[in-house]
């Protein structure tokens, strides 16, 4: 199917503003989606709140659309209601990782089957350019007139920390990439955090002079490399891309399952 | 069949209540005093196939239940005061998007930290405001453990007939207490079942059209039909509208379909009122020490009775307001600074003043404490 068949056209237009770089996401997303072989039926999409979180109601799958920063939380009660289903939640970085952090290192750490896409435009972009834990030192945004002097959070050492039995990252630049690591994402048997870093000209590109859309897409390509891009060892400034962790690890509603089971073989046997 | 007899803990009450009336699926984080219900149910839920979840606070708590909800089970937490606070705007959202479940309050001393194993009945405002936004909410509550497996069965039979969440509003000396229970056969008691849309697999389901009955047939999230869930003002599809015509309709259905139905969501009961010239108004463990201190005039001629709500919110006006007619003397009895006397004051007129007698140090309020407030009120000293 095209993606325009996965789409509610009845609520459209969406609400992103020119040139942002969620509709790429999504866009790659279905098509992970398609690739994974999955139904409509099949598909759960969680999210909170910001301008990424209003994806779902875009989506002709099973949506829902929660609270700020609490998407993985609500995903855990849709999953262990029904464990069949493949739920993925796209979130923000301030939703993920400011106020949904906790949510996130636990989702992580309970290795639950929930595929998270984080996209990274390092600002609050909804309510009008404030910097969030993903905005790099020194950086502009209109809470940080001076520059922030706080300082991001790699992703990628986050989610191993926790426990992310899988974990990548990419850029909307490498759509291609971006596809075949949301697709191994969603396969994942297990908590998968992807981080796709995504440009927001109307707010962090405009506050701190990167330019257009183009420009700041042109710059992902520029700033990062391959994991293990001899690059990296000249300039360690540079973003790895790629996938960090790939593992196997019992997963949370597989166990539950088996919990109880092993509970009834255990009373038939006595 | 001989009686289902039982000696055991409010808390173990609880959670029988809640395994009678089909509970499925539970979320928490531990707190005193009401961590027993999550260890127990940590055992019983997957004994019978349902499942338990220890989420990292009580936020994630409240929002996993509500997303087990929608995918069709019937879903419980249980928490206290701190807890309860973390609870507020996940509360909202279920209110918002009319998602089934029942949240056990068991009240200790407030604010902040408070006393965590003292009783307080602190929290009856915050059941009912606690959430921002114009709003109703079901809080219901009980004084003995019988009536909390009764009351508890009731909260979830509420919770599905109006898609709503139900605060069981309980305290910590109810919840830490033992006493006879006797649990009923299944089918003693009636359990509501959730409504599901009779609306055929391929075809369009509006999860928030309103029936004429005001009520909304569900059908289980990733299941059969696809829909949009969302906590903003949303149309009949569940899509966000900002048209002020959709924004009214929802806010009064969403008030309406509760305070239009407070009679039928009235729960109390009556002791000893018939004759009585002063009349007691109490609930939760209050009410005990109002029974006792009522049953004790009684033996020496006195003309006492107790009104003992069982439903806090929406708050049986009416009742209370018909009961008081007639009385010397009304005299509300609670463990915090006059929350529910407020209420009382609201809407009676007859007689004219209504009295409190309360305690709000930690201490269950004690039969003697009530009596020597009736004193000084009939002017009789201390």
């Amino acid at each position: 199917m095209a993606v325009k068949d996965y789409l509610r056209k009845r609520f459209f237009p969406q609400i992103w503003c020119p040139g942002c770089g969620h509709g790429i996401v999504m866009a790659n997303m279905i098509r992970a989606i398609e690739l994974n072989g999955l139904k409509k039926d099949e598909v759960v999409v969680v999210s909170g709140i910001g301008c990424s979180s209003r994806m779902p109601g875009y989506l002709d799958f099973h949506t829902l659309h929660t609270l700020h920063g609490r998407a993985l939380a609500f995903a855990t009660g849709v999953k262990m209601g029904r464990p069949e289903l493949t739920v993925i939640v796209p979130m923000g970085d301030g939703d993920a990782l400011a106020i949904g952090g906790n949510h996130l290192i636990h989702a992580a750490r309970r290795n639950m089957d929930l595929t998270a896409i984080i996209m990274n435009n390092s600002i609050y972009g909804m309510t009008g350019g404030q910097y969030s834990p993903m905005t790099p030192f020194a950086k502009n945004a209109t809470t940080a007139p001076f520059g922030n002097i706080e300082h991001a959070i790699d992703l990628m050492e986050l989610a191993m920390g926790a426990g992310a039995s899988f974990a990548a990252r990419t850029t909307t630049y490498h759509a291609k990439e971006m596809i075949k690591i949301i697709s191994k994402a969603i396969k994942h048997k297990g908590f998968a955090i992807v981080e796709v870093m995504s440009q927001c000209p109307t707010y962090y590109g405009r506050k701190n002079k990167l330019g257009s859309a183009v420009d700041m897409m042109k710059g992902f390509k520029e700033d990062t490399v391959p994991i293990g891009s001899k690059k990296k060892a000249n300039n360690p400034d540079l973003i790895e891309r790629g996938i960090f962790v790939e593992e196997k690890r019992p997963e949370y509603s597989t166990s539950y399952l088996e919990l109880i089971e092993k509970y009834r073989a255990e009373r038939q046997v006595q | 069949m001989r009686a289902n007899v039982r000696f055991m803990q409010g808390n173990e009450a609880i959670v029988e209540g809640a395994l009678y009336a089909g509970l499925h699926f539970y979320a928490g984080y531990p707190i005193t005093p009401s961590t027993e219900i999550a260890e127990i149910l940590s055992e019983r839920l997957p004994m019978i196939g349902g499942k338990f979840v220890q989420m990292e606070d009580e936020i994630a708590s409240m929002c996993a239940i509500i997303g087990a909800s929608l995918t069709g089970f019937k879903v419980m937490t249980a928490t206290s005061g701190p807890g309860f606070s973390l609870m507020q705007e996940a509360i909202g959202y279920a209110i918002m998007t009319e998602v089934p479940s029942v949240v056990v309050n068991v009240q200790r001393g407030g604010p902040g930290t408070g006393l965590p194993t003292s009783v307080a009945q602190g929290d009856v405002m915050q059941a009912r405001w606690g959430t921002h936004g114009d709003h109703s909410i079901i809080a219901l509550t009980a004084s003995n453990l019988q009536d909390a497996f009764y009351v508890t069965v009731d909260a979830f039979n509420l919770a599905e007939t109006f898609r709503t969440p139900v605060i069981l509003l309980f305290d910590e000396v109810l919840a830490h207490m033992r006493e006879k229970i006797v649990i009923p056969q299944p089918g003693d008691i009636e359990v509501v079942e959730r409504l599901r849309t009779s609306v055929p697999e391929g075809t369009n389901y509006h999860p928030y059209l309103v029936r004429e009955d005001g009520r909304l047939p569900m059908s289980d999230f990733g299941g059969k039909h696809r829909y949009n869930v969302t906590g903003l003002v949303h149309d009949m599809w569940g899509f966000p509208s900002s048209d002020p015509k959709v924004a009214y309709d929802l806010i009064h259905h969403l008030v309406d379909k509760l305070e239009h139905r407070a009679d039928v969501i009235a729960r109390y009961k009556e002791h000893y009122t018939k004759d009585a010239e002063v009349l007691l108004i109490s609930y939760g463990s209050s009410a005990r020490s109002a029974l006792q201190m009522v049953e004790d005039r009684r033996k020496r001629g006195g003309k006492v009775g107790l009104l003992e709500l069982q439903s806090l919110w929406p708050f049986p006006g009416k009742t209370v307001r018909k009961k008081c007619v007639g009385r010397s003397h009304v005299l509300v009895v609670e463990m915090n600074m006059g929350q529910i006397c407020q209420e009382v004051k609201k809407v009676v007129s007859e007689p004219e003043q209504v009295f409190l007698a309360n305690r709000f140090d930690g201490v269950l309020i004690s039969p003697t404490d009530i009596l020597q407030q009736l004193n000084m009120i009939q002017g009789k000293g201390v």
